[in-house]
């Protein structure tokens, strides 16, 4: 009797443990949003901005009087260098996804395994750096322009991209079953054929995940980002201009403003917007992954 | 005819991708290295930074990066090992669990600025702390804690289902069988997903920026006590940490041998990740070898 309910305790004790380590991640999750939230809408609410300015206007001058914080100009800057950067790295990245599963599943994933753990693994300021001493330099003097530009972060970007959606992209073609890839060999279509008009069209949700988490990355990124732009207060026209960020706005200002002060809550709405185009990224890959699941079924 | 070259063409083309995407990893990596080991030598990485002149080294960044490294993974490997556990294990398909899942990807998925943020928020101004190592270190963990648990849950799944349902036939209860004979087997994966979360730590500066602070005291490593304020193990402290130096000496230093600082401490980086995924791939396969019997 003794040692089945110390059994039981023993299980309950288990259960329990790891249940309270399951449900903090709930816990820690909803306090950011809330915390993040609160503090973002001090803006809106304390200092009685309108949101409606603060993303269409692109005048920001929060120390003046009276102050303007309108964001469009970060908002902008990088939608701009997260899409240069998808732009570049998506069609290379699905490419490499495609080789590694389609092409040379082999010696193709041995070899380019350890190179993508390694693209992941270097630090996001050695990439900055490596921008900045390197290719922010190249650009002035074979391009022109200052070097500090909307491409050598688009560039800097496309590259952190480039692991994110290849090994997402591998893990949805290797979902395909084999018999699809079969049947469109033995009815005499090429390889690319097969690529082409089967295999990426029934990978689609997750090539489209994988893209989309490849975003979320770019928009992300701070400290990279901010080391190669130049983060000048305007529109970029061309792609050699100096562009600001969302995240390098915040890297750079928060250190230098006052808590609870306009100039320091704008920024935490800024950190809210990116923290709501997170949250609306996951919606879209869980609607995506739905709609994939549900077309796979019929 | 046409479709055989456009197939050639093809294949062309993505054997060209991937050989300049090796190539780029090559330069990339070799660049940082034959730039930075040139500064690198035991004085740099053992001197204290100086703040106006030249000369300085990285030891005290580079010690504060490893010990934050070590308290951050104190937190996140049990509470991920935790977390990992119950949703391989005890989850059943309901809200709850959907809900949790949904939390993981969510927290996965967001900037790491955002996530130092929060740490700015509650472990530097809501405790009072000011900038700590302590405060820096949970900020990873908030980081990392998603990345843990789906490593631990994933490498626990892989665990075959007759080896769990022979010991529970035993007589084994369900956590004796968890902690007994899943987690051993399970201990590859979950080891080579600590070593590259660890990798990943070592390079982290947007979280911990505004947490652990972008200056550390010049650490005397004679006073080894929780409370000294100049105490390498005071976790109370501000503590800079490597890959944040390299971000500050660029940003807002007056050194006149950042360039060289930057280079050299990106080196350091380098290696450290290089030696972090060798190691994963070796402790990996060894484990693997050893647990699974063959020679």
């Amino acid at each position: 009797m003794d040692t089945l309910k110390a059994k039981k305790r023993n299980e309950a004790f288990g259960r329990f443990i790891t249940f309270l380590c399951a449900i903090l991640v709930i816990i820690v999750t909803f306090s950011l949003v809330i915390f993040i939230a609160s503090k973002g809408l001090k803006t809106f609410v304390k200092d009685g901005v309108s949101p409606i300015e603060f993303l269409t206007s692109t005048k920001w001058m929060p120390e003046a009087s009276p102050p303007r914080v309108g964001a469009l100009v970060f908002i902008i800057g990088s939608l701009a260098v997260a899409g240069l950067g998808i732009v570049i790295s998506a069609p290379l990245s699905v490419a490499s996804a495609i080789f590694m599963v389609d092409i040379a599943p082999s010696w193709g994933q041995r070899m380019l395994q350890p190179v993508i753990e390694l693209f992941v693994g270097i630090p996001s300021v050695v990439y900055g750096w490596i921008g900045l001493s390197l290719l922010v330099p190249f650009i002035r003097n074979s391009i022109g322009g200052l070097g500090f530009s909307l491409l050598a972060g688009g560039l800097v970007l496309a590259v952190m991209m480039y692991p994110t959606i290849t090994s997402v992209a591998c893990d949805a073609l290797r979902a395909i079953p084999g018999e699809l890839n079969e049947a469109s060999l033995a009815l005499g279509a090429t390889r690319w054929q097969t690529i082409y008009k089967v295999l990426l069209p029934a990978a689609m949700p997750g090539v489209l995940t994988a893209i989309i988490l490849g975003l979320a990355r770019g928009l992300g990124e701070a400290l990279a980002v901010q080391m190669v732009i130049g983060n000048a207060m305007k529109i970029p026209s061309s792609l050699l201009d100096p562009v600001h960020t969302m995240t390098s706005i915040i890297t750079m200002e928060m250190g230098n403003t006052a808590m609870n002060t306009l100039p320091n809550d704008v920024l935490w709405s800024i950190a809210l917007l990116l923290l709501l185009i997170s949250l609306a990224f996951i919606v879209l890959i869980r609607y995506i992954g739905k709609r994939g699941s549900m077309s796979n079924e019929r | 005819m046409n479709a055989k070259i456009t197939d050639k063409l093809a294949t062309t083309i993505f054997y060209v991708i991937i050989l300049a995407a090796t190539a780029l990893l090559a330069f990339l990596l070799g660049y940082i290295l034959f730039k930075g080991l040139g500064v690198v030598n035991w004085h740099f990485l053992t001197a204290p930074a100086k703040t106006l002149s030249a000369g300085g080294g990285i030891g005290t960044q580079l010690f504060n990066s490893i010990i934050m490294l070590v308290v951050s993974m104190i937190f996140t490997v049990p509470l991920g090992l935790g977390g990992g556990i119950y949703l391989a294990e005890y989850a059943k398909p309901n809200f709850f669990t959907n809900a949790i899942r949904l939390c993981v990807e969510t927290l996965a998925s967001l900037p790491s600025i955002v996530v130092g943020l929060f740490g700015l928020l509650v472990f530097v101004n809501m405790t009072g702390w000011g900038y700590t190592l302590l405060g820096g270190a949970l900020s990873l963990t908030v980081l990392n804690l998603p990345v843990m648990t789906r490593v631990c849950e994933d490498s626990i799944r892989t665990v075959k289902q007759e080896l769990l349902e022979a010991s529970l036939a035993l007589g084994a209860t369900k956590w004796q069988t968890i902690i007994k004979v899943v987690l051993p087997v399970a201990l590859p994966g979950i080891l080579t997903g600590i070593i590259l979360t660890a990798g990943r730590v070592f390079g982290e500066a947007a979280a911990i920026m505004y947490t652990a602070g972008m200056s550390s005291p010049n650490l005397n490593f004679k006073a080894w006590s929780f409370t000294n304020p100049r105490s390498p193990i005071n976790l109370m402290r501000p503590a800079e940490t490597l890959a944040v130096h390299i971000w500050k000496v660029n940003s807002e230093s007056l050194l006149p041998d950042a360039r060289q600082i930057a280079d050299g401490s990106s080196a350091v980086l380098i290696l450290a990740v290089l030696i972090f995924n060798i190691l994963a791939r070796f402790i990996g396969s060894l484990l693997h070898k050893r647990l699974s019997g063959e020679k």
